[in-house]
């Protein structure tokens, strides 16, 4: 009984990818109890029924065949791109931005959606490439792209439309962009940056300004940046212990159960505890990059490989930004931040892995 | 071929991307690397700079602000005492719409409209980040209110704080004085003073009187508390302690008793008296009528207290005894006696026939005698107890101006008592070289005619004439007044008595004395002024009447009080001391537009004495009689 229930469980789960994501997510429910105070377990409580749900998924997708996913690209895109447009329309305004979108019954944030469906859908349309990627195709990945990321930046969302970009860019350098292209936009890019700079809303300005100068507003802006850097700073080589954290336990982090939730990580464990998560991190993308290079197929390949280092892109904006050296950008910790939106789409992404990871064989024999 | 073409590709494509995803790798092992070099120098470099930057914003030091000390009568009788009260205090800078928080705040816990006032005061005066008391002596039940609902009322907290109260309310008000806020001219004071790390913690400084000379004493050590905060600055557990140590007990010299007695001896009259013991200086009674309720000052006094009390036309927080300066009229005539005695310029024997007037020689002008028809045949003793001004008029001319400034300064007019409470005036005693200095005019002998019945540019403080009148009663030896008797230890309950300081005796022949004396005593006795001061009290009472005027008179114009408005009639002044053979209290005392010193002045004397000899008290008060 055990025995087939371990089976349907285990089924088309990559093993090694499995053991160390269970790995992380326990260090982050430990760390999310922490940073609650450590007196209530509702928290976690509901950290537990995310992680549930996001396994789920994450099981689910694994069961589902590349091939299948495939096919489900156009649709999802589509589908995502129409929902995005009904938010910049109909959307709902919290907090000075239009980024829910209320169905009656439910509601819903469609950017978390493309950013899954954009890497499939760039991965789809090389895919179907059989002669190979032209400049022409390139362009209309990038047009492809900057839709969907346009609409999110409006809303505006910058740091989940900068991840998007950043998931589709992957797709487009692992499909082969050539570099003379990629130096042409580098180049293009920096000389737009003054043009860009201007296009930014003022808060967002601000928090470019505060990494560079946090002092000058150390109780406004520069306050979750100094906060942050003396909790990680004060917690040493081993940290200053499970709920022991001064800095986390006393309300001085703000946001430290979601954004800044390296924060308490770094205080409680110290130096020793960040670079057990970093390693972590580093086993997960290394098996993800090994995933995509064994992949069988163009949009196997594409997607594994985009998927693990967008997953890279979060962990390192996430922790540049609480240790004081990328500007405050709303990107949570994967899988360590309390949330249930981003660890669905990131335990998504791994279920997306191990179906390529699982389903190889069975392609190419 | 087109397969093999296509495999080609597919081949080609792969090793780019696998080239490609060998790059990415690399490039995620130096941003991990970058983010590890960080978290080094974060950790490790610089890990103690964080962890005191840390170990500060959790640990705060609060001051626990020591217990102000009790101010006692020598009796033991309570001036200026502490109570425990809540109250509820707020930060202006932490609250977004103040007066609609303060609107919500009234249907939880009453704010009167004086409380909103007397806030609206306060704020001004202070800095946005200060705490404010909006309203004090909460009872249990507002207390209990508005926990419940504090969640609505962020930057408001309640607190327990200690509060001065002064029992007594207006009695004594002006020798105890009060204690207010700190204000930024105290701050500079603390500052100067080298105290600010005494001071934290500490809102309430003693301002005037006692409370203001004597703070060092009262205030006591402040001791501090190591606390754990949130970010939200509530103290989460203690972690250490050190203990105040509370300000010392002073026990003054006053009679409380004596005080009263002497203040509702006043009735509505405005004025000032010093009572003091003449073999020691120690003040028994200091009374400025009207006073004032230092209560009210405690905690910010609001506009319309404030108001009242300084557009009064009766000045009550105005100390009189120190820092009223008045002619003082006959009161100075057994001094002039004394100095012509000294000076050899009279005899007891001499004599001058009274017309009712004086002229200087070669001069129509007259000086008035206050009798129009004169006193008659007039000598040393008999110019005194009926008061005869051209007696004085040519003795003064004949000791001229700098005789008497010198022999009145030995006496200590012209100069602060020294008084242990602050702002005390010292008068004029003119000289020639004081003319020159204040208006560079020469003296002409017509100023020192007037000088010699204490008018003119003679002007004295209450405290100096009862210090002047002890050191006569005392037979010579200067008093230095004070109000402080004893220090108690808080800690240790040891009362330490404040030794007095005597100065160098003025030299009186014991004769002269004895003239002066019964002169005085002649003042109270039938025949005398005051005549009906001395009666049937029982013992002997030394005194001396005047009157200082306090409109210039018309040479051919009569004094009439009944016709002047009140704030014109002449003040009424008496200076007494009593038994004359062994004096125990000696006495000043000053009636504003009282008349005449006889009718206004000595009766207040002799309930006083009556008390302080007899333990008297009047019975029913006759109404002073400003015309007898």
């Amino acid at each position: 009984m055990i025995g087939r229930a371990f089976e349907l469980f285990s089924r088309r789960i990559d093993g090694p990818l499995m053991a160390t994501l269970a790995l992380t997510v326990a260090l982050g429910a430990a760390v999310v109890y922490s940073a609650s105070g450590g007196a209530s377990v509702d928290r976690v409580a509901g950290q537990l029924r995310n992680l549930a749900v996001a396994f789920a998924a994450l099981w689910v997708l694994a069961q589902i065949h590349p091939q299948l996913l495939m096919r489900l690209a156009l649709p999802v895109y589509v589908g995502g791109l129409a929902l995005l447009l009904g938010v910049a329309f109909f959307g709902e305004l919290r907090n000075g931005a239009r980024r829910w979108l209320s169905l009656g019954f439910i509601t819903l944030q469609p950017s978390e959606i493309m950013k899954i469906a954009v890497p499939l859908m760039l991965a789809w349309y090389f895919h179907r490439q059989e002669q190979g990627a032209r400049l022409r195709d390139f362009a209309i990945a990038a047009i492809l792209l900057a839709i969907p990321v346009g609409l999110i930046a409006r809303q505006p969302d910058l740091g989940t439309a900068i991840l998007i970009l950043a998931s589709g860019f992957f797709v487009i350098f692992l499909a082969g962009l050539s570099w003379k292209v990629i130096a042409g936009l580098g180049v293009a890019g920096a000389a737009s940056l003054p043009f860009l700079w201007g296009m930014l809303h003022d808060y967002q300005r601000q928090r470019v300004m505060t990494l560079l100068d946090p002092m000058e507003d150390p109780l406004g802006a520069g306050y979750h940046i100094i906060q942050s850097t003396i909790a990680i700073g004060s917690g040493g080589i081993l940290g200053k212990g499970w709920l022991n954290g001064t800095q986390a336990q006393l309300d001085f982090l703000p946001e430290r159960h979601t954004d800044f939730i390296l924060a308490v990580f770094g205080e409680e464990f110290g130096l020793v505890g960040t670079a057990i998560l970093v390693l972590l991190y580093v086993l997960l993308i290394g098996r993800g990059l090994m995933i995509a290079a064994n992949a069988s197929t163009v949009f196997a390949r594409l997607t594994a490989g985009a998927i693990t280092l967008t997953f890279f892109t979060y962990a390192f904006v996430n922790m540049g930004m609480v240790s004081g050296i990328l500007p405050v950008v709303g990107v949570p910790l994967p899988m360590v931040s309390y949330g249930g939106t981003a660890l669905l789409s990131i335990l998504a992404g791994f279920g997306i892995l191990m179906s390529i990871s699982t389903h190889k064989q069975l392609v190419q024999s | 071929m087109m397969l093999g073409q296509a495999l080609r590709d597919q081949q080609r494509e792969l090793t780019v991307f696998r080239a490609r995803l060998m790059l990415a790798g690399l490039l995620i092992l130096a941003g991990f690397g970058v983010l590890i070099a960080r978290f080094t120098w974060l950790q490790v470099v610089q890990r103690d700079h964080f962890y005191t930057l840390a170990e500060a914003n959790r640990i705060s030091v609060v001051p626990v602000v020591p217990n102000r000390g009790l101010i006692l009568d020598r009796n033991g009788q309570v001036l200026a005492a502490n109570y425990s009260a809540y109250t509820l205090e707020v930060t202006p800078s932490k609250v977004a719409d103040l007066d609609r928080a303060i609107d919500e705040l009234d249907q939880v816990v009453e704010v009167s409209p004086r409380d909103r006032r007397r806030f609206k005061r306060l704020q001004e005066e202070s800095k946005n980040f200060e705490s404010l008391p909006i309203r004090t002596r909460l009872t249990e039940e507002e207390v209990a209110r508005f926990a419940v609902n504090r969640y609505r009322f962020p930057g408001f907290e309640i607190k327990a704080r200690l509060f001065r109260s002064y029992p007594q309310g207006e009695v004594a008000s002006h020798a105890i004085g009060y204690i207010g806020r700190i204000n930024e001219a105290d701050v500079k004071r603390i500052e100067a003073a080298n105290l600010t790390t005494n001071y934290k913690g500490t809102d309430h400084i003693g301002k005037l009187g006692i409370e203001g000379a004597y703070e060092r004493e009262l205030h006591g050590v402040t001791g501090s508390e190591r606390v754990e905060i949130d970010a939200g600055g509530r103290a989460i557990r203690a972690l250490s302690r050190s203990e105040p140590l509370s300000g010392n007990n002073l026990v003054v010299t006053l009679d409380l008793e004596l005080q009263k007695v002497a203040e509702a001896a006043f009735q509505d009259y405005r004025g000032a008296l010093v009572a003091m013991d003449p073999r020691t200086g120690e003040v028994l009674a200091l009374v400025s009528k009207p006073g004032f309720d230092p209560n009210l000052f405690v905690d910010g006094i609001d506009p319309q207290n404030w108001d009242a009390l300084n557009s009064s036309p009766a000045r009550p927080l105005n100390n009189r005894a120190l820092r009223g300066q008045y002619p003082p009229g006959s009161t100075i005539k057994p001094f002039m006696a004394l100095a012509a005695l000294e000076y050899r310029k009279r005899t007891p024997e001499f004599s001058i026939s009274d017309p009712g007037f004086y002229s200087l020689p070669g001069m129509t002008h007259r000086y008035r005698d206050w009798k129009k028809e004169g006193h008659g045949v007039v000598n040393l003793h008999r110019s005194i107890v009926v008061s005869c001004d051209t007696y004085y008029y040519q003795l003064a001319v004949d000791l001229g101006i700098d005789a008497i400034h010198d022999y009145l300064a030995r006496f200590g007019l012209g100069a602060k008592t020294g008084i242990d409470i602050e702002g005390e005036l010292s008068g004029i005693a003119p000289s020639q070289a004081w003319k020159w200095n204040r208006f560079r005019q020469r003296w002409y002998t017509g100023d020192t005619v007037s000088i010699g019945i204490g008018q003119g540019y003679m002007l004295a403080t209450p405290m100096q004439l009862a210090a002047m009148t002890a050191t006569l009663a005392n037979g010579g030896t200067p008093v230095h007044p004070r109000l402080l008797k004893a220090v108690q230890n808080a800690k240790t309950l040891e009362v330490t008595p404040v030794e007095g300081v005597r100065g160098e005796p003025v030299a009186i022949k014991p004769e002269h004395l004895e003239l002066v004396r019964s002169a005085m005593v002649g003042v109270t006795s039938p025949g005398g002024t005051a005549v009906k001061a001395g009666l049937d009290a029982g013992y002997t009472i030394a005194g001396k009447t005047g009157t200082a005027q306090v409109i210039g008179m018309k040479q051919d114009q009569k004094y009439d009080a009944s016709k002047l408005r009140e704030e014109h009639r002449d003040h009424a002044l008496f200076i007494a001391f009593a038994p004359a053979e062994d004096p125990r209290l000696a006495m000043a005392l000053l009636v504003e537009n009282g008349g005449s010193g006889s009718g206004t002045a000595a009766p207040i004397a002799r309930e006083v004495f009556d008390f302080y000899l007899l333990g008297k008290r009047p019975r029913a008060r006759q109404p002073l009689d400003p015309e007898s």
